[in-house]
């Protein structure tokens, strides 16, 4: 809060289809300070991330009409989105759903549940990794 | 030899007198007698020879005949036979030879006297007198042969001379006669000396001096013969004989046989004699020697044909199927013996016996009238199924009847064979047979049923491995899609739990928080049973692969000890790690052998509640294993349920009030693990002793 002026604060674009842990991490988030706009499946988060262009993208990765790792792949693929770093979400804690992950473009993994206080970490270590990565 | 012809010199003593028997044979008169005897005596003495005798035949009065005596001799002789007083006149009544001296006699007789040997039939008074001028007083024997042969027939002829007028002609006749007959007829006296013989006894029996050596030997031989024939053939009785004699031809050599047949003829004042009539009988005896043999063979066929038929009567009775031989009428002509058995009845045979034989007759007639009859004459074989009756026991004979006709050169019905077959084998054997396929057809349905039973349970149990392969991979979709579902709302729950716990929405009351503190650690108990529920879910699905890398034991038991360090601290247990010196490092699944460890000690955390827990590790060198063992000392474990907390959702306690909280699911994960890595897991435990759980690994994990 202390930042708030010298930079506005990070957009987070949450993509989730069940609305009570899309506004759960929503409040959390913005709670913890950051600006949230929300998604509720793969179309609606392409859309949004063009037209808002956010700092993080925390993507559940099963979705009605386009799932995430579809979606993440049209992100990565698109250079108006490539540099947003995108946190997958998945109730699948399976090998596979994060290798699949990886190969659409993901650059972290969270397995639900996934309290707020640990995802707010990631998004956190998420802005920290690009913003370092901008300073260089 | 109608004649007497004149005699031939003598040349052998047999043959010579046989001359003499010829010639004898040939006198018709006492005087032709008298001098054949004469002159043949005087031949064989070289005497002076006469014969006195009554008659008027003679030249000097009282000589019949004489040879070597002057005419004074002769009449003085002659007186002296005539004269009653003389020295000879004893000789008229008394038979015998004597000697009598010359000066016994007035004239000139013979000087040196002379024999004097009296002729006529042996026992009867002499006829006549020989005197013949040798020397006393023995006789010769040609005189005395002579004499015998003379004597009996000058009786006769000198009886004749006197009894009846001379007739020359029928005598002549008479011979003529004999001479025809074809047969052999001779004359001789009962020794066999021959007086007479027809044309062909002489061709047999006589040879004239001129005859040819072997024609002489031959009728010697002959006459040996008939000489001994008529000896044994007693030829002095009385009575006709029949005897047989072999002679030889002796013009050709051959054997013949002849039958003879003598008759003694005693002529009461004459000699005795015999005459013999010899037949032929070689071709008689030919054929009757071929009849015997043709006899012979008959017999022997007969005999053959009786011992054929005796052979054939034992084969049909060794025929074990009853034949029977019908005549053209239909009557039993024969039968053998199983025939017999059936159609005839014994002496003793009962009522019942006879009713069955008598109903086999019956069946055997209307069977045989097949072939009987005008009608049937185009028939020549039938064939027929009758079951006759066993006459002993009543029980059904089936019998296949086959008759034939028995046709003559012909073709005319000469008799008819009937052969019974027994089918009561065949039909018991048909029955069998039956009775098999009946079962082996039963058992075929019955393998068939058994086969489709079979194919019908093996489908059922394909189609049960396909549903329930079908049913396990539903059941781990259906658990994997429910722990997402779980996880979903879960995650909320949890979430917002740890939100208000953070104070995002304001500060909350002790009790508040209390509550919330108790929501959340349930809905860990529960996000962690629906983990170890996918855990399994997902080991059995075989879709938890093994991640094989090269780590160090100590780094992850410290990483272990890290993570279970804030419940270590609550516990107040003191927890040792003991590694052994110069572990090696180790190529497994890094992270399922830290899950294994965790879930172990947080077991002896957990159902530890004073004490200490000790971590430790070793290797075996020789076998490769590795060995992470935890050891605490709780409440430790009955030996009954050592195996059980192995299983799924058990502990000791089980009931829903159970002290320990857990899901039940760790140490059943634990031991699947353990397999995943080609090890096992240890237990070491007894109530109230604490228990150690040992982890068993190979140091490099084969990937499987």
């Amino acid at each position: 809060m202390t930042n708030t002026l010298e930079k506005p604060k990070p957009l987070v674009l949450v993509v989730d289809d069940y609305q009570d842990a899309r506004e759960m991490y929503a409040e959390y988030l913005e709670f913890s300070g950051f600006r949230v706009a929300e998604a509720k499946n793969g179309q609606e988060a392409l859309d949004k991330a063009f037209e808002l262009v956010p700092d993080v993208i925390l993507m559940d990765l099963s979705l009605p009409v386009m799932d995430g790792w579809e979606a993440t792949r049209r992100l990565k693929g698109d250079a108006r989105t490539r540099h947003i770093p995108v946190v997958a979400l998945t109730g699948h804690a399976l090998k596979g759903h994060s290798e699949d992950a990886n190969q659409a473009g993901c650059d972290a993994y969270v397995t639900k549940p996934c309290l707020p206080d640990a995802l707010v970490e990631q998004v956190k270590k998420m802005i920290a990794r690009r913003e370092t990565a901008a300073a260089r | 030899m109608a004649s007497p012809a004149p005699l031939p010199p003598a040349e052998a003593d047999a043959g010579a007198r046989l001359v003499l028997a010829e010639h004898l044979l040939a006198c018709e008169s006492a005087v032709a007698c008298a001098r054949a005897v004469v002159e043949w005596l005087s031949r064989q003495t070289g005497a002076p020879v006469a014969c006195l005798g009554p008659g008027d035949g003679g030249t000097v009065p009282g000589c019949l005949a004489s040879e070597g005596l002057t005419g004074a001799q002769q009449a003085a002789l002659g007186r002296a036979w005539e004269e009653p007083d003389s020295a000879l006149a004893p000789f008229h009544t008394r038979p015998g030879a004597r000697w009598l001296a010359a000066d016994a006699f007035e004239g000139n007789v013979l000087p040196g006297g002379f024999l004097a040997v009296p002729l006529g039939r042996p026992g009867a008074p002499p006829v006549a007198l020989l005197a013949v001028g040798l020397s006393g007083p023995g006789v010769p024997r040609d005189v005395a042969w002579a004499a015998s042969c003379a004597g009996p027939l000058l009786a006769r002829l000198t009886a004749s001379d006197a009894r009846t007028p001379r007739r020359l002609e029928p005598d002549r006749l008479l011979r003529r006669v004999i001479n025809a007959v074809s047969d052999p007829v001779l004359l001789t006296d009962p020794e066999g000396v021959l007086l007479f013989a027809n044309g062909r006894a002489e061709a047999l029996l006589v040879a004239g001096p001129d005859a040819s050596p072997g024609r002489a030997r031959a009728v010697e031989l002959n006459q040996r013969l008939f000489r001994e024939t008529l000896a044994q053939g007693g030829a002095t009785g009385t009575g006709v004989h029949r005897l047989e004699v072999p002679l030889v031809d002796p013009v050709e050599g051959m054997d013949l046989l002849f039958e003879l047949v003598t008759t003694p003829v005693l002529a009461p004042d004459g000699p005795a004699v015999v005459v013999s009539v010899l037949r032929n009988v070689t071709d008689l005896g030919r054929a009757a020697q071929a009849l015997g043999e043709s006899d012979r063979r008959l017999r022997a066929t007969e005999r053959e044909a009786r011992s054929e038929r005796h052979r054939l009567d034992r084969v049909l009775d060794s025929v074990a199927d009853p034949i029977i031989l019908s005549d053209p009428s239909g009557g039993m002509v024969m039968m053998n013996d199983p025939a017999e058995r059936l159609f005839a009845w014994p002496r003793e045979a009962g009522e019942a016996f006879m009713r069955r034989v008598r109903a086999n007759e019956g069946l055997f007639g209307s069977f045989l009238s097949h072939l009987l009859g005008p009608d049937n004459a185009g028939v020549s074989r039938w064939k027929s199924q009758l079951t006759l009756d066993d006459p002993t026991s009543g029980a059904p004979v089936p019998m296949e009847a086959m008759a034939n006709k028995v046709v003559g050169d012909q073709g005319e019905l000469t008799g008819i064979v009937t052969v019974f077959h027994d089918r009561t084998e065949v039909l018991e054997r048909a029955r069998l047979l039956e009775r098999v396929k009946e079962v082996s057809s039963e058992l075929e349905a019955r393998v068939l049923s058994a086969t489709a039973e079979l194919a019908e349970q093996n489908e059922k149990l394909r189609r049960q491995a396909i549903q329930l392969e079908q049913a396990s991979a539903a059941k781990s979709q259906f658990l994997a899609n429910m722990s997402h579902e779980f996880r979903t709302p879960l995650n909320a729950i949890l979430g917002y739990t740890n939100m208000l716990l953070q104070g995002v929405s304001g500060e909350m009351t002790p009790p508040q928080r209390r509550n919330l503190t108790r929501i959340d650690s349930n809905g860990r108990h529960l996000l962690e049973v629906i983990n170890e529920i996918l855990d399994i879910t997902r080991i059995e699905a075989g879709r938890m692969p093994l991640h094989l890398t090269d780590f160090g034991l100590s780094e992850l038991l410290q990483e272990v000890m890290a993570e279970m360090d804030p419940i270590i601290a609550r516990s107040k247990l003191t927890v040792e790690t003991h590694l052994e010196e110069g572990l090696p490092g180790v190529w497994t699944d890094r992270q399922k052998v830290k899950q294994i460890v965790l879930n172990l000690l947080s077991n002896a955390l957990k159902f530890t509640h004073e004490g200490s827990v000790q971590v430790s590790a070793e290797y075996q060198n020789g076998t490769g294993i590795l060995s992470i063992s935890v050891k605490d000392t709780g409440i430790g474990i009955d030996v009954s349920n050592q195996e059980k907390i192995f299983e799924d959702f058990q502990q000791v306690d089980s009931s829903p009030t159970r002290a320990y909280g857990g899901t039940g699911l760790g140490l059943s994960i634990c031991r699947r693990l353990a397999t995943m890595l080609g090890g096992r897991v240890s237990l070491q435990s007894s109530p109230g002793q604490g228990s150690t759980f040992t982890l068993h690994f190979p140091r490099r994990a084969r990937r499987t």
